[in-house]
C-alpha cells in the first residue's frame, strides 16, 4: 500500500520533471538567445509552443506536493524545514517565471520586453538547480527524520549541486529536443531547427560531462546512493543513456515523432533510477516510506485520487498535447 | 482623529501580541499577505469563467456580436488572472510546508488530502482553460463553448476542497489520535466536517458577487464616462445580474452561519459580537473596539446579538470569559474580527441595496439604468465586494486564533522554528505588489488598446496570438 503510493508520487516527479522541466529548459534557451532582433525567433517559438501547455504541466508540481505531505507528512515537514532556503527560492522563482512570461507577451515596448523576458528566464534557471539541489539534499540523505537539518550544507554541497546542475542541463536538453522537433513539425522552420538540434547536440554532450562527474561526486559523497544506482538502478540508467543519444539521432535523421518520447523516455527513466536506488527509504537511510507514511484511510484516498487522475486528466492532457501538435491551439482571436 | 488612532493601536498591539515565537509575526503576516492576494484572483477562476460562458452563449445563440466580443476579450482577461492565480496558489502550498510545518506534519494525513482531491479539479480546469482560451476560431463555436464548461464546473470543486481543508481547521472531525500522531482518519467526516458546507456555499456565492460586481463595475465606469453603447450596457448587465441575484442568497446563507457558529465555534461568535462576560439579552454592537476586556466606543443595539443568535432576547450567549485564559484571544484579535464583520456585513447590505435600485430603475424603465448616482455607485461596487470578501476571509481566519486547528493544534506550535522569515516574507511582499501592479498594467493597456482600435489583434499570454505572419518570423510576436 505504502509502496504503491511511492509510485504514484514518483509517476507525478517524472511527469514534472518530463513536461514541466522542458518548459523549464526553454527560459534557458530564452534567456541565452541573444539580443533583442537576434533572438526573436527562437523566442517566438517557445512562446508558441509552451504558451497553452505549461499551467497544465505546471500543476504536476502541485500533485507531487499534495501526494507528498497527504501520503508522507512527517517527510514533508523533515524537508520543508531543512530546505526551506531553495524551496523558497524556488516558489519565488516560480511565480518570477509565470508572470514574467506571461507580461512579456502583452507588452509591447521592446525595453519592457526585456524586463519580463529576464525575468522569465533567469528564474527558468534558479528554479529548476533549485529543485535538483533539493533531490540531491533527499537522496544523499542530508534531511533529518526531525527535520531542521542545515539550512545551507544539506543541499549546496556536492551531490545538491550535482543534482542542481544535472537539473538544469537536462532542462535544457529537453527543451532543445522539443523545440527542434516543433520546429519541424508543425511550424516547418528549416533554421530554427537545425539552431535548436546543435543546442541539443550540446545539451546532450553537457549532460554526458556532468553525469560523468556524477559518478565521481556520488562515489566520494553519497556512496549509498552510488552503490544502489549502480546495482539495483543500473538498467535504468543504462535505458536513459540509450534513449537520449537515440533522441539526438532521430532528430538528425529528421523522424519528428521519434525525438520527443526518446528524450522524455531518458528523464523518466533517470528519475526512476533515482526513486529505485532509494527505495524502500524516503530520506536517506532513516525514515522509510513506512515510517513516514499517513494511516491507509487517507492512503486510500490518494490510491482514489491517482485513478481519477489516470481516468480524467490523463486523456484531456493527451488531447491537449494532441490539439498542440497539431496547431488547433494557437488561433487569432 | 480618535477613530484612525484607535485603529492604529489596535494594529500595533495586534503585532506586540502575534509575535510569541519568534517566527509567529513574520509566518502570519506572510500567510496573510499571499492569501490576501490569491483570494481576489479566486473569484475571477472561480466565477468569472461563468460570466464569459454567459456571453459567449447569448452570442451564439442570439447572434449577439456584442456579446461574443465581450466573451472573447473576457477570456482574454482571464488568461491574465488566471496564470497570476495558478503562480500565487502555488506559492502557497509551499507555504504551508515552510512556514507551518506542525500543522502540515502532523495533521497532513487530514488536512492534506483535500488539497490532493483539488489537484485533481485544479489540473482539469488548467487544462480545459487552455482549449477555451486558445480554442477560439479553430475549435467549432459550440465545441468550443462546451470546453469551457469543465471550467466553471471544476471550478467549483476545486473551491469546494480547498474550503474543506480551512473548514476542517475551525471544525476538525474525523481522526483518532495517539501519542500526538493521527492513527486513523475517515475522509469523509474530514471533508465533509461540520463547517463544509456553510463554508464551500458562503464562499462559491462570494465569488460570484465579486466577479459579477466587478465586471458591472467596469461597464459602469464606461457608461459613465459616456460609452452607453449596446456593448457596455451588456458587459454590465452580465455582471450586474448574476451578482444581484446572488446578494440576497447570500445575506440568507451568511445569516445561517452565523447561527451555526453560535453553536459550533462559541468562541469566534464571541469574538465577532465582541462580547467579553456571557450573559443574555445580549445587544449588538455596531463598530467600536475592545479595549482592556472592555467594549469601547461601540454602538449597541439592546437585545439584537440575542435574537439573532436564538430568536429570543433570553437567548444565551457565550462571551469570551467562558474561553480558558492561556487560549483567550488577545483584545487587538478580537477587535479586528468585530470590525472586519461588522464590514462584510455592511458591505453586504450596501450591495443587497444596490441591487434592490437596479431592480426597481429596471421596472421602471425597463433598460439598462443611465441614472447617474446609480451608475457611480455601481462603478464602485466591486470594490466594495472585494472588501467585504476580504473582511469575510479576516472573520474566520483571525476569528480561529489562538487555534489553527481548533482544539487541537495552536498557531504558535504550527509555525516553523527554523531559520528567519522576514527576509522570504520581504521578497515575497515585493515580487507580489510587483506581479500585481504588473497584472493591473497588462489590464489597463489591453482595455485602452480595445477602446482605441476596438479590434482584435492583442496578444495576451497563453492566450489566443495575432495572426500569425509566418511561424517564426520577428515580425510574429508583434500585433
Amino acid at each position: 500500500m505504502t509502496d504503491a503510493i511511492g509510485v504514484i508520487l514518483f509517476t507525478g516527479v517524472i511527469a514534472y520533471a518530463v513536461f514541466g522541466g522542458a518548459d523549464f529548459g526553454a527560459g534557458f534557451w530564452d534567456l541565452t538567445a541573444g539580443g533583442a532582433v537576434r533572438g526573436s525567433a527562437p523566442r517566438s517559438l517557445i512562446d508558441r509552443s509552451i504558451g497553452p501547455v505549461w499551467e497544465a504541466n505546471h500543476t504536476w508540481l502541485i500533485y507531487c506536493l499534495v501526494v507528498l505531505w497527504t501520503g508522507f507528512p512527517p517527510a514533508f515537514a523533515a524537508i520543508t524545514t531543512t530546505l526551506y532556503i531553495p524551496l523558497g527560492l524556488a516558489a519565488l522563482g516560480i511565480v518570477l517565471r509565470g508572470s514574467g512570461f506571461a507580461f512579456r507577451k502583452v507588452t509591447l515596448r521592446t525595453a519592457q520586453q526585456r524586463l519580463t523576458g529576464v525575468l522569465f528566464a533567469v528564474s527558468s534557471v534558479l528554479t529548476p538547480f533549485c529543485f535538483g539541489g533539493i533531490a540531491g539534499a533527499v537522496a544523499s540523505g542530508r534531511v533529518p527524520s526531525a527535520g531542521g537539518g542545515a539550512p545551507l550544507s544539506s543541499w549546496l554541497n556536492p551531490t545538491g549541486v550535482l543534482g542542481g546542475v544535472l537539473a538544469v542541463v537536462v532542462c535544457a536538453y529537453l527543451a532543445a529536443v522539443f523545440l527542434s522537433s516543433a520546429a519541424t513539425h508543425p511550424y516547418r522552420d528549416e533554421a530554427l531547427h537545425l539552431y535548436f538540434r546543435r543546442r541539443a547536440l550540446a545539451a546532450g554532450i553537457a549532460v554526458g560531462i556532468v553525469c560523468m562527474a556524477g559518478v565521481f561526486v556520488l562515489h566520494a559523497d553519497a556512496p549509498r546512493l552510488f552503490h544502489q544506482l549502480t546495482t539495483r538502478g543500473l538498467a535504468l540508467l543504462i535505458v536513459s543513456a540509450a534513449a537520449g543519444l537515440a533522441a539526438l539521432a532521430t532528430l538528425r535523421a529528421r523522424r519528428p515523432r521519434l525525438p520527443r518520447p526518446l528524450a522524455s523516455l531518458a528523464v523518466a527513466t533517470v528519475i526512476a533510477g533515482w526513486g529505485v536506488a532509494q527505495y524502500p527509504y524516503l530520506l536517506g537511510t532513516h525514515l522509510s516510506l513506512t515510517q513516514a507514511a499517513a494511516p491507509d484511510s487517507t492512503l486510500w484516498v490518494l490510491v482514489a485520487v491517482a485513478c481519477t487522475a489516470a481516468v480524467l486528466i490523463a486523456p484531456s492532457l493527451a488531447a491537449l498535447y494532441v490539439l498542440h501538435e497539431r496547431d488547433r491551439l494557437t488561433s487569432s482571436a | 482623529m480618535p477613530s484612525a488612532s484607535c485603529a492604529t493601536t489596535v494594529v500595533l498591539q495586534a503585532l506586540a501580541s502575534a509575535g510569541e515565537p519568534s517566527q509567529l509575526l513574520p509566518a502570519r503576516e506572510q500567510m496573510a499577505f499571499t492569501l490576501g492576494f490569491h483570494i481576489i484572483i479566486v473569484p475571477f477562476g472561480v466565477a468569472f469563467t461563468f460570466l464569459i460562458l454567459l456571453a459567449n452563449h447569448r452570442g451564439l445563440r442570439r447572434g449577439d456580436e456584442q456579446a461574443m466580443l465581450l466573451a472573447r476579450r473576457w477570456s482574454k482577461v482571464a488568461a491574465v488572472l488566471f496564470a497570476v492565480g495558478a503562480v500565487s496558489g502555488t506559492v502557497l502550498t509551499f507555504e504551508l510546508g515552510i512556514l507551518w510545518p506542525g500543522l502540515m506534519g502532523q495533521y497532513g494525513a487530514a488536512f492534506g488530502f483535500p488539497f490532493a482531491i483539488e489537484g485533481i479539479f485544479f489540473f482539469l480546469e488548467a487544462i480545459f482553460m487552455s482549449f477555451y482560451i486558445y480554442g477560439w476560431d479553430r475549435l467549432s463555436p459550440w465545441a468550443h463553448f462546451w470546453s469551457g464548461v469543465p471550467v466553471v464546473i471544476s471550478s467549483l470543486g476545486g473551491a469546494a476542497a480547498v474550503v474543506a481543508a480551512n473548514a476542517w481547521m475551525n471544525q476538525p472531525g474525523g481522526i483518532t489520535m495517539h501519542a500526538g500522531r493521527i492513527v486513523d482518519v475517515s475522509p469523509a467526516k474530514v471533508f465533509f466536517n461540520g463547517a463544509f458546507w456553510f463554508e464551500t456555499i458562503h464562499m462559491l456565492l462570494a465569488a460570484y458577487i465579486v466577479a459579477g460586481f466587478v465586471v458591472a463595475g467596469v461597464y459602469a465606469a464606461g457608461m459613465l464616462k459616456g460609452r452607453r453603447d449596446a456593448y457596455h450596457r451588456t458587459g454590465f448587465l452580465i455582471g450586474f445580474v448574476v451578482a444581484a441575484v446572488t446578494v440576497p442568497m447570500q445575506i440568507f446563507v451568511g445569516d445561517l452561519i452565523a447561527r451555526q457558529v453560535f453553536v459550533s465555534e462559541p468562541a469566534k461568535f464571541a469574538a465577532i459580537e465582541m462580547l467579553p462576560d456571557s450573559g443574555d439579552h445580549v445587544p449588538e454592537t455596531l463598530g467600536g473596539v475592545l479595549i482592556d476586556g472592555k467594549v469601547r466606543y461601540g454602538l449597541p443595539i439592546p437585545d439584537v446579538a440575542s435574537l439573532l443568535a436564538g430568536f429570543r432576547p433570553s437567548t444565551h450567549i457565550d462571551g469570551l470569559d467562558a474561553i480558558p485564559a492561556p487560549v483567550r484571544p488577545s483584545d487587538a484579535g478580537v477587535s479586528i474580527v468585530h470590525l472586519a464583520f461588522d464590514v462584510m456585513v455592511g458591505a453586504s447590505m450596501a450591495l443587497l441595496a444596490l441591487s434592490v435600485w437596479f431592480a426597481w430603475l429596471w421596472w421602471r424603465h425597463r433598460r439598462v439604468p443611465t441614472n447617474v448616482w446609480f451608475l457611480r455607485c455601481a462603478a464602485l461596487s466591486g470594490v466594495v465586494a472585494l472588501v467585504s470578501l476580504e473582511s469575510g476571509w479576516v472573520v474566520t481566519e483571525v476569528g480561529r486564533q489562538p487555534w489553527t486547528v481548533v482544539g487541537l493544534l495552536l498557531t504558535r506550535d504550527a509555525v516553523t522554528t527554523h531559520g528567519n522569515l522576514w527576509p522570504f516574507f520581504g521578497a515575497t511582499a515585493i515580487i507580489y505588489v510587483s506581479v500585481g501592479t504588473g497584472a493591473l498594467l497588462v489590464l489597463r493597456a489591453l482595455r485602452r488598446r480595445w477602446a482605441a482600435e476596438g479590434d482584435e489583434d492583442v496578444q495576451v499570454p497563453y492566450g489566443p496570438e495575432a495572426p500569425a505572419v509566418s511561424a517564426a518570423s520577428p515580425e510574429g510576436r508583434t500585433p
